[in-house]
C-alpha cells in the first residue's frame, strides 16, 4: 500500500513539476514540428504587433481595456490553466495508473464552481488590476499590497521555474534543441508577447493556445474511439488486457490512500486555485461582473471536456503505444517517460504530421501558461509594489506602465537564468509550494477581505504572513524536500500537502489578531465594510470597459 | 455612480437591494455546498472504500461505477456554473438595476 501511495505520489509530482523530470536525451530534428511551431510563433508575434497598437494605457496593459467577452476570457482562463503539466502529465498518469488520473482532473476542476458562486463577480465590481486591489480595499494600502504583492511573486517565480525546467527538457525531446537554448527560447518569446503586447496580446496567445489544444486534444480522443467502433467498453477491455496493473486500472489504486492527504489535497486545489494571481487577474479583463460569471462558466466546460479527452487519451496510450515497439526502449519502458504517452499516442494515430501538431501545441501551451504568469508577476511589481506601496498611488500612468515593462523583463530574465540553474535539480515540489503558497497566503485574506467585516489590517498581516510561513515550513520539513531532495531518513512533516494546517493556521489567525484589534483604524476598518460590501454586490462604482 | 453616506443609506433600506443579497447569497453557499459534498463524498469514497467505484457495472463488464461517477463529477460542476449563471445574469441582475434605478431617482429629488 505505502509503495503504491509513493508511486502515485512521485507520478503526480512528476506531472506537477511541468512534465519532464530527470535526464532526458536529446532527439534528432522534428522538422514538421518546427516548421508548425514557426507558423504559432508568427502569428503570435503578429497578434503582438496588432496589439501593441492598441495598448496605450495602463487599463489596456494590465486588463486589455476590460474589452475581452466573457466566452473569450473562458477561452484564455482554460488557456492558462491547462499546461503542457496538465495535458501530458494528467494522460501521462491515466497511462501509468488508469483510474488515478481521473481523480486528479476532477481536484482540478471542482475549485471552478467555487470561484464563481463565491468570488468571480465580488473580485470583478471591486478590483482593477490585481487581487490586492480587492484586498486592500478598505485596509491600509502600504501593508496590504506589500503581503498580497509578496504572495503573488512567490507564486509567480515558483511557478514559473517549473514551467521553464519542463519546457526545457520537452523541447529538447520534442524539437531536439539544446535545453539552455530551449529555456531562453521561451524567456525570450514571453518577454516579447508581455511588454510589447500586454495583456490583450497574452489573452489571445491563450485563446488560440487552448482552442489548438482542444483541437488536437477531440482529434486524438476521436481517432482512439474509432478504433474501437466508440465503444468505451472496449477500449477498457483492451486496456486491461495489456496493462500490466491488469484491472487495477479501473479503480482508485492508492492516489489518496488517507483522509488528511486526501482533505488537504482538496483544499490547496480548491483554494490554491482561487489564489492563483495570474487567473485571479483574468477576471478584470472583462466589462463586467455578468461577463465574469460567464467566463468561469466558459472555462471550466472547456477545462471539464479537455479532462475528459486526456483520461480517453491515456487509455488510448495504453492500448496503442504500450504494445507497439516502436514507442518503447530496450528494456521495455516507454520513451522519454510517462509523460511522452499522449506525444507517442499523436504519432500513433496521426503518423509525423500530427505528432509535429501536438508538439507545436505543447510548445505553445508553455508560452501561454508562462506569458500570463510574467503578467502577474509584473504588474504585483509595477501596480502594487511601485505605484501603490512606493509611490503612495502619485504616480502617472505612463511612468507605471514602463516600470510593469522593465520588471517584465526583469521577471523574464530571472526566469531563464532560474530555468538554467534548476536543470538538474528536484523540482517537483515547486508547484505544490506555489499552490499552497495561494491557497495559505493569498486566498485567505482576499476571501475574508470580501466576505468578514470585522477583518483588519493586522489581523490580514498577520495572518497571511503566519499562513505563507506555515505552508513554505511544511513543505520544506516534508517528504519531498526533506526526504527526497535533503536526504533525510524521516521526514518530519509526513504529508506532502501542507494546505489543510497552513489554511487552516492562516484563517484563525486572521480571526483572532482582527478580533482583538481595537485600535481606531480598525474601528474605520470595519466600518468601511459596508460601502465595500454594496459595491461588491451591485458593482456601483466598479471599474467599465474603455472601448476601443 | 459614487457611494455618498445618502447612497449608502438609501441603499441599504431598500427592500430590493435586501431581497437581491439575500437570495443570491442564499443561492451561491446552497450550490457550493452541494459542490463541496459531491467533491468530498468522491474523495472520502476513495479514502476508505476504493474497492466501491471498483465494482464492475455490470457482470462480466470492465467498465466500473467509477468511470460514470468521475465523468459525472465533472458534468456536475459545468451544469453547476450553468445554473447560477442563468439565475445571476437573468433575475438577480434585473434585480441590482432596478436598485440602481431606484437610488439615482432618490438622490436626484435630494438635489432637488
Amino acid at each position: 500500500m505505502k509503495k503504491v501511495l509513493f508511486l502515485a505520489l512521485s507520478s503526480i509530482a512528476l506531472m506537477a513539476s511541468g512534465a519532464i523530470e530527470g535526464e532526458v536525451h536529446k532527439q534528432p530534428l522534428n522538422v514538421s514540428a518546427i516548421i508548425m511551431f514557426l507558423v504559432f510563433v508568427g502569428a503570435t508575434l503578429g497578434i503582438t504587433y496588432w496589439a501593441a497598437k492598441r495598448t496605450k494605457t495602463a487599463k489596456d496593459f494590465y486588463t486589455a481595456g476590460g474589452g475581452i467577452t466573457g466566452f473569450q476570457n473562458g477561452l484564455a482562463i482554460a488557456g492558462d490553466y491547462m499546461s503542457a503539466a496538465s495535458f501530458l502529465g494528467i494522460s501521462g498518469l491515466v497511462y501509468l495508473k488508469g483510474y488515478d488520473g481521473l481523480i486528479y482532473s476532477i481536484g482540478f476542476l471542482v475549485g471552478w464552481p467555487l470561484i464563481l458562486f463565491l468570488i468571480a463577480e465580488r473580485l470583478r465590481n471591486l478590483g482593477k488590476y490585481t487581487f490586492a486591489d480587492v484586498a486592500s480595499f478598505r485596509l491600509k494600502q502600504t501593508p496590504i499590497r506589500t503581503l498580497a504583492a509578496l504572495g503573488s511573486i512567490a507564486t509567480v517565480i515558483l511557478y514559473l521555474i517549473a514551467q521553464m525546467v519542463g519546457s526545457g527538457k520537452l523541447i529538447q525531446i520534442l524539437f531536439g534543441l539544446p535545453y539552455e537554448l530551449a529555456v531562453v527560447l521561451v524567456g525570450v518569446l514571453m518577454i516579447l508577447y508581455v511588454t510589447f503586447g500586454g495583456m490583450l496580446a497574452t489573452t489571445w496567445v491563450q485563446i488560440i493556445k487552448a482552442a489548438l489544444l482542444l483541437a488536437g486534444a477531440t482529434f486524438m480522443a476521436i481517432a482512439v474511439m474509432a478504433h474501437f467502433g466508440f465503444s468505451l467498453e472496449a477500449l477498457f477491455e483492451k486496456a486491461v488486457e495489456v496493462h500490466p496493473l491488469r484491472d487495477a486500472i479501473m479503480s482508485p489504486g492508492g492516489l489518496v490512500s488517507d483522509p488528511v492527504s486526501a482533505i488537504s489535497l482538496g483544499i490547496a486545489l480548491m483554494f490554491g486555485t482561487a489564489g492563483l494571481p495570474h487567473i485571479l487577474m483574468r477576471f478584470f479583463t472583462v466589462a463586467d461582473a455578468k461577463e465574469a460569471r460567464k467566463s468561469v462558466f466558459y472555462a471550466t466546460g472547456f477545462i471539464g471536456y479537455f479532462y475528459i479527452l486526456t483520461f480517453i487519451i491515456g487509455f488510448g496510450a495504453i492500448v496503442m503505444v504500450m504494445t507497439n515497439p516502436q514507442y518503447l526502449d530496450a528494456a521495455g519502458k516507454i520513451i522519454g517517460g510517462n509523460n511522452m504517452a499522449a506525444i507517442h499516442l499523436s504519432h500513433a494515430v496521426g503518423g509525423n504530421f500530427f505528432l509535429g501538431f501536438i508538439s507545436a501545441v505543447a510548445f505553445a501551451t508553455i508560452l501561454a501558461v508562462v506569458s500570463g504568469l510574467t503578467l502577474a508577476g509584473a504588474s504585483a511589481i509595477s501596480h502594487d509594489l511601485y505605484a501603490n506601496v512606493f509611490r503612495r498611488g502619485r504616480v502617472d500612468e505612463m511612468q507605471e506602465m514602463r516600470i510593469s515593462k522593465i520588471a517584465t523583463v526583469g521577471i523574464g530574465v530571472v526566469a531563464i537564468l532560474l530555468g538554467i540553474a534548476f536543470e538538474k535539480q528536484n523540482i517537483a515540489f515547486m508547484v505544490g509550494l506555489a499552490f499552497a503558497i495561494a491557497a495559505s497566503a493569498n486566498f485567505p485574506v482576499l476571501f475574508l477581505s470580501m466576505f468578514w467585516k470585522n477583518l483588519t489590517t493586522r489581523g490580514a498581516v498577520v495572518g497571511g504572513s503566519l499562513g505563507l510561513a506555515t505552508a513554505v515550513m511544511l513543505v520544506i520539513l516534508g517528504p519531498i524536500v526533506w526526504k527526497q531532495i535533503l536526504g533525510f531518513e524521516e521526514a518530519i512533516f509526513p504529508y506532502k500537502y501542507p494546505a489543510l494546517f497552513s489554511v487552516s493556521v492562516a484563517f484563525l489567525s486572521i480571526w483572532f489578531f482582527s478580533i482583538t484589534d481595537k485600535s481606531a483604524d480598525a474601528e474605520a476598518e470595519r466600518e468601511a465594510f459596508e460601502a465595500q460590501d454594496i459595491r461588491s454586490q451591485t458593482g456601483i462604482g466598479a471599474e467599465g470597459a474603455t472601448s476601443h | 455612480m459614487i457611494l455618498t453616506k445618502e447612497a449608502i443609506e438609501h441603499i441599504k433600506h431598500n427592500p430590493k437591494y435586501q431581497m437581491l443579497v439575500q437570495k443570491r447569497s442564499k443561492f451561491a453557499w446552497t450550490l457550493s455546498i452541494i459542490m463541496l459534498v459531491v467533491y468530498y463524498a468522491f474523495i472520502l469514497t476513495i479514502a476508505f472504500d476504493p474497492q466501491l467505484l471498483g465494482t464492475p457495472l455490470k457482470q462480466g463488464e470492465v467498465m466500473t461505477v467509477g468511470i460514470p461517477v468521475g465523468i459525472a463529477i465533472i458534468i456536475i460542476a459545468f451544469v453547476l456554473t450553468g445554473i447560477y449563471v442563468r439565475r445571476a445574469n437573468g433575475e438577480f441582475d434585473d434585480l441590482s438595476r432596478k436598485v440602481k434605478a431606484e437610488l439615482e431617482a432618490e438622490l436626484a429629488k435630494v438635489v432637488k
